[in-house]
Formats: structure tokens, C-alpha cells, sequence
């Protein structure tokens, strides 16, 4: 143990005698390790953001089959029809806690890029903001019935050009005035802009329609009995599911390819990183070959010159990772992105480097310590006694 | 006097491409313990190769090397590791210091193959280095070492796990005429107060003029003179 200590400890000694090549290395490592956390951010970020969207007491209903608001489509009827469904909450009048929503897109012009992007604007009923868990007006009022009058969710009033308060915006071939601020605490809501629903539909001449109808539920057991309801009742012809089951859904599509994207790009860079490794390390198993030799000589095992290259591979691999963590979380971590969402708007939301992401990234780095250190060391470890005599 | 090492009917072959070169064939020779015997001859007689072979860092082609009943030549690579450690002390042309070790890191090397304590270890190499005259520069670094100096560190390296012979191999190659006398005069000394057994390979008859034995390898052969 104390020799292969005591060959860990001169391999590592020996390293700024190679400083050059042993930075690259460092420094590719570090490259992958920050592509990879940067991509995972991305991933994870929206995930969170989407999963904190959800609320179990909500239930969101859409036609059969769709896989988004975009591709619904409800009836004014069918919308009364679950008012008054087993299951849904009452209000002191006794009316069905329900919100018909209308989704549509608009162009919205980034700050940063200056280009124009997609922006979920909602028509909603008055119910609706409410039921999103964590809403608070920050600044100005709510939009008025039957005014052509938005409240801006945070994250568009930050991205986006022209959502002040007070300020007139021209949306397609409509002009709002921007009346509120709204905030929901880092949801995907934020990244929306709300109008009555009656005067959306009419603006954009959608009739008395709806995509979707959001209920809040009496209790736990509340879905069920508003799943029996629309599957007995033939005029509906709907998906039931709670918010969080339906942010869940759509979140892990896209997440999970924007933090898979990241993988294929950081094994190439790794492959490269390999190279460069092995590359230091062979050289520094050359440049060391008298001193191994001489260690061999004097009676250090084959295991300990072994040890030591691998723990010089591990060792220059583990403060690229280290660097290429830190790159992350500082440049990347909080971050505000936005990002195109499963309804083809832009998701405004905040990168995250988490600890799965850090353990994954460390992880490749060592990997690539290992892989890049194995087979010189296993030169190191077969090096011949006689290089003893070299003259350097 | 006791035989330390007998080498019997030793030959060592070398293939280069299809062709087989002999660096000596059947060779007889008896080391006692205590000698100190310098080996000359020319260039590529294989000075060096006995050398290799007398410590275990090469194997011959065929015949036995024998060391205090220990058959070196068939001992198996971890257990050769391990004999060389507690037998043979090596000193080098070009010293072969560590050069991120200080002087006293370098001489300790051998201990870190042993149980001793730290304490021990420290003790053990200041003793060496007081040997060799160079205890003031334990904690410099090769390079802020002269050639001289640095070759009293090998010299203390390779005694300080206390082997009955030492191997050198140019010893005083790399050193001018005046160093090279300190250096020689230092082996003279751990071979008569230490009863150390040295062989020494060397192209410097002056340098040879130090040991007690002169070998002249030729044509496979060794011819003795006894020094006086």
C-alpha cells in the first residue's frame, strides 16, 4: 500500500512538469462534463417547471385523444355539461368550479434575439386564474369582462418586448392593453398572457368553443366520480385526467429529448477528450520510463506503476469534471431560457444543475480517466527493468 | 572468505530480426561477500548485462545465478521484486533521482517496500546520508544538486535498506576527474568499514584502480588482476 502511495504521489508530483498537456486534458474534460450538465439543465429545468405546473386538485379535460389543448375542441354545451358534473367543487351559489379555456397562438418579439416567437395567449374564464396553485396579481388588476385587456404572466413580461403595464400591444390584428402582472411561482403559466374568454373567442372568431375545461375537484376521490360522470354521460367525449398527470405528460417527452440530445454531443467530445488523455498519459509514462524502471528496480511492484498512471488519468479527469461542474453551475444554473413547449410556444423557464446531473457528469469524467488511463498504464506497469540505464 | 554469489555455465543471448548475438557463453565466476570488483572491457562485452544479471533485472539465456543459495534466475517476477529489494542496492551513471523528491525522499524509497515506522525510516536515511557525506542537503531537489552530490544520494539510496551488494554501472561516468575520486573513495569506504560486496562496471581504469579485484571481460571470458 505504502509503494503504490508513494508512485500515486510522484505521478501526481510529476504533473506540472507536463502542464501544458495535462491542462488540455483537464480542459477538454471539463468541455464535456459542461455540455452535458448544460443539456441536462435544459432538460431538467423544464421538467421542473412543468411538473410544479400541475395541481392534483385540478382536472383538466380534453377531447378524446388529443395530446394538447391545441388539438381540442369543446362545446359550449359540453363545458355546462361538466358544471354540473359528480365530483366537481361548488361555489356558494352552487355552481360547478370550472374554467372553459380558449388557447390560441401569438407572436411575441424576444428581447434578447429580437426575433419573433410563439406566445400562448388564454381566454379563460373568471374561475380560471385561481385554479392555477400559487397565482398572485403583482402589479396592476385583472383584466375586465368583455375588454380587450391582458394580465402578462412574469416570465413574458422578462423575454418579451412590449407587455408592460399599461402598455398597448398589437396581437395579430387585435390591439390589447396590458392591465396586470401576474405570477404563479415559476409555473408554465408564467410563460402565458390571459383575456376573457368571451372576448378571445369573439376576436378570433371561434364561436362559443372551447379546447379546454379545467374543474377543481371535490376531494381525492373527486376524479373518479368525474371520470364515471363523462364516461356515462354520451355527450361527452372527453379525457379526464388531473393537471399533474397531464403536465407530467407532456413534460417527459420533451425533457427527456432535450437532456438525451446532450449525451450523443458529449460522447463525441468525450471520445476526443480520450484522445487527449491518452495522449498526455503516454507521454508521461514516456518521460517517466527511467524513473519507473529505476522504481521496478529497487523493487516497486509491476501493480504500483499501474496504480499510479491510473491515478494520474483519474486524477487530471476528476478536476475536468470538476471544472466543467463548476462552469455550470455557475453560467448555467438559474438561468432564465426559454424554451418551445409541447403546445409550440415558448416555455420561459429556469435552468437547473441538479445533484443526479453533477453525479452524472462526474461520473462520465471518471470514465474517461479510466478509459484514457488503462492502457498506459498498463505500459507503465510492463515497462522493462532495463530502461533503467536510459541516459533520459 | 564466503562465496556470495556463483554464476554457473551463464550465457546470455540477444535476438536482433533472424539474427542471435552471444554476449558470453558458459561463464564461470564466483563473487565472495566482501569483494569489491570492478569489471572493464569493451564496449558492448556485456559489462553491464552481468551487471543486470547479478541483480535480477534481467534473465540469462541459460546457466544459474546463484545468490547465497537463492537461485535469482528462477524466481518468479513479484518474488525477484522482492529479493532485489532486500539484496541489492543499484547506483547508476546518470543517478536516477527522483526529481520531485528531495534528497531524503529519494534515499527513503527502498524503506517504503519495509514495516518500518516513520520514525524508523527518517532515522535510516539520515544515517545514510550522513554516510555519504550529504546530510546538510536532505531537503534539496535533484536539480539543486551537483553531480556529485546527486550521486551520493543514489549512493545512500541504495544502502539504506542495508543490502549486502551494492551494483554500479558507471558510477563516476557523469562526474569530472576530482568528484568522481570522492565519489570512488566514498564506495572504498562503505565496502572496508561496511563490508559491503561491490561490483562495479567501468570504463575508467582509474576508477577500477579502486577495487580490490580488476576484471577484464573478453571474448566471454574474464582475466583477473589482483589490485594492490
Amino acid at each position: 500500500m505504502r509503494q503504490t502511495l508513494a508512485v500515486i504521489s510522484l505521478n501526481l508530483r510529476s504533473i506540472p512538469r507536463r502542464l501544458g498537456m495535462s491542462t488540455a486534458t483537464v480542459g477538454a474534460v471539463a468541455l464535456v462534463v459542461a455540455v452535458l450538465l448544460g443539456f441536462q439543465a435544459i432538460g431538467n429545468g423544464f421538467r421542473a417547471t412543468a411538473e410544479r405546473s400541475g395541481a392534483e386538485d385540478i382536472a383538466i379535460m380534453l377531447r378524446e385523444g388529443s395530446q394538447a389543448e391545441l388539438n381540442s375542441g369543446l362545446s359550449r354545451d359540453q363545458a355546462r355539461l361538466i358544471e354540473v358534473a359528480d365530483g366537481v367543487a361548488r361555489d356558494e351559489t352552487d355552481s360547478g368550479i370550472i374554467s372553459a379555456e380558449l388557447y390560441v397562438i401569438v407572436d411575441g418579439v424576444l428581447r434578447g434575439a429580437q426575433t419573433e416567437a410563439n406566445l400562448g395567449l388564454r381566454g379563460m374564464e373568471a374561475n380560471g386564474p385561481a385554479m392555477r396553485q400559487g397565482f398572485s396579481l403583482v402589479e396592476g388588476r385583472m383584466f375586465s369582462p368583455g375588454a380587450a385587456e391582458l394580465i402578462v404572466g412574469e416570465g413574458v413580461r422578462r423575454e418579451f418586448l412590449g407587455f408592460e403595464l399599461g402598455q398597448e400591444i398589437r396581437l395579430g390584428t387585435n390591439d390589447w392593453t396590458v392591465v396586470g402582472i401576474f405570477s404563479t411561482g415559476g409555473t408554465v403559466f408564467d410563460s402565458e398572457v390571459w383575456s376573457d374568454l368571451g372576448v378571445l373567442q369573439n376576436l378570433y372568431q371561434r364561436g362559443s368553443s372551447v379546447q379546454s375545461v379545467r374543474a377543481r375537484l371535490t376531494s381525492p376521490d373527486g376524479l373518479e366520480r368525474l371520470q364515471a360522470y363523462v364516461e356515462n354521460e354520451p355527450r361527452l367525449n372527453l379525457d379526464v385526467q388531473t393537471e399533474a398527470e397531464f403536465f407530467a405528460g407532456q413534460s417527459s417527452g420533451t425533457a427527456g429529448v432535450i437532456s438525451s440530445l446532450g449525451w450523443p454531443l458529449s460522447i463525441v467530445m468525450a471520445i476526443g477528450a480520450l484522445a487527449g488523455a491518452w495522449n498526455t498519459l503516454y507521454s508521461s509514462v514516456d518521460a517517466r520510463a527511467r524513473e519507473i524502471a529505476t522504481l521496478r528496480a529497487i523493487g516497486f511492484s509491476g501493480l504500483s506503476a499501474f496504480t499510479g498512471t491510473m491515478a494520474e488519468a483519474v486524477m487530471l479527469s476528476a478536476i475536468g469534471g470538476a471544472a466543467g461542474t463548476a462552469i455550470a453551475v455557475l453560467f448555467f444554473n438559474g438561468l432564465s431560457f426559454q424554451g418551445l413547449g409541447d403546445s409550440f410556444t415558448q416555455v420561459v423557464f429556469d435552468l437547473s444543475v441538479t445533484w443526479d446531473s453533477i453525479e452524472t457528469g462526474i461520473a462520465l469524467a471518471i470514465m474517461v480517466g479510466v478509459l484514457g488511463g488503462l492502457f498506459p498504464a498498463i505500459r507503465a506497469a510492463r515497462m522493462p527493468i532495463l530502461a533503467v540505464h536510459r541516459s533520459s | 572468505m564466503t562465496a556470495l554469489y556463483t554464476l554457473t555455465d551463464l550465457s546470455k543471448r540477444y535476438t536482433r530480426g533472424k539474427e542471435s548475438i552471444t554476449i558470453f557463453e558458459q561463464l564461470d565466476m564466483t563473487i565472495d561477500q566482501g569483494d569489491f570488483i570492478s569489471i572493464m572491457g569493451p564496449s558492448g562485452s556485456g559489462k553491464t548485462t552481468l551487471l543486470n544479471l547479478l541483480g535480477g533485472i534481467d534473465r540469462p539465456s541459460s546457466g544459474a545465478v546463484d545468490c547465497e543459495g537463492t537461485r535469482v534466475d528462477k524466481l518468479s517476477e513479484g518474488k525477484l521484486a522482492k529479493w532485489r529489494s532486500q539484496h541489492v542496492g543499484f547506483i547508476f551513471q546518470f543517478y536516477n533521482l527522483m526529481p520531485t523528491l528531495s534528497a531524503a525522499q529519494n534515499v527513503e524509497l527502498p524503506l517504503l517496500l519495509t514495516n518500518l515506522s516513520g520514525k524508523e525510516r527518517k532515522r535510516r536515511v539520515e544515517t545514510a546520508l550522513d554516510i555519504v557525506g550529504i546530510l546538510d542537503r536532505k531537503g534539496h531537489r535533484p536539480a539543486q544538486l551537483s553531480g556529485g552530490q546527486q550521486q551520493r544520494v543514489g549512493i545512500a539510496r541504495a544502502i539504506v535498506a542495508d543490502p549486502k551488494v551494492l551494483l554500479c554501472d558507471e558510477p563516476t561516468g557523469d562526474l569530472d576527474r576530482n568528484t568522481a575520486d570522492e565519489v570512488l573513495e566514498t564506495l572504498q569506504l562503505l565496502n572496508r568499514e561496511l563490508n559491503k560486496t561491490i561490483v562495479m562496471v567501468t570504463h575508467d581504469p582509474a576508477a577500477a584502480g579502486y577495487a580490490s579485484k580488476e576484471l577484464h571481460l573478453d571474448k566471454g571470458r574474464f582475466v583477473a588482476k589482483e589490485n594492490t
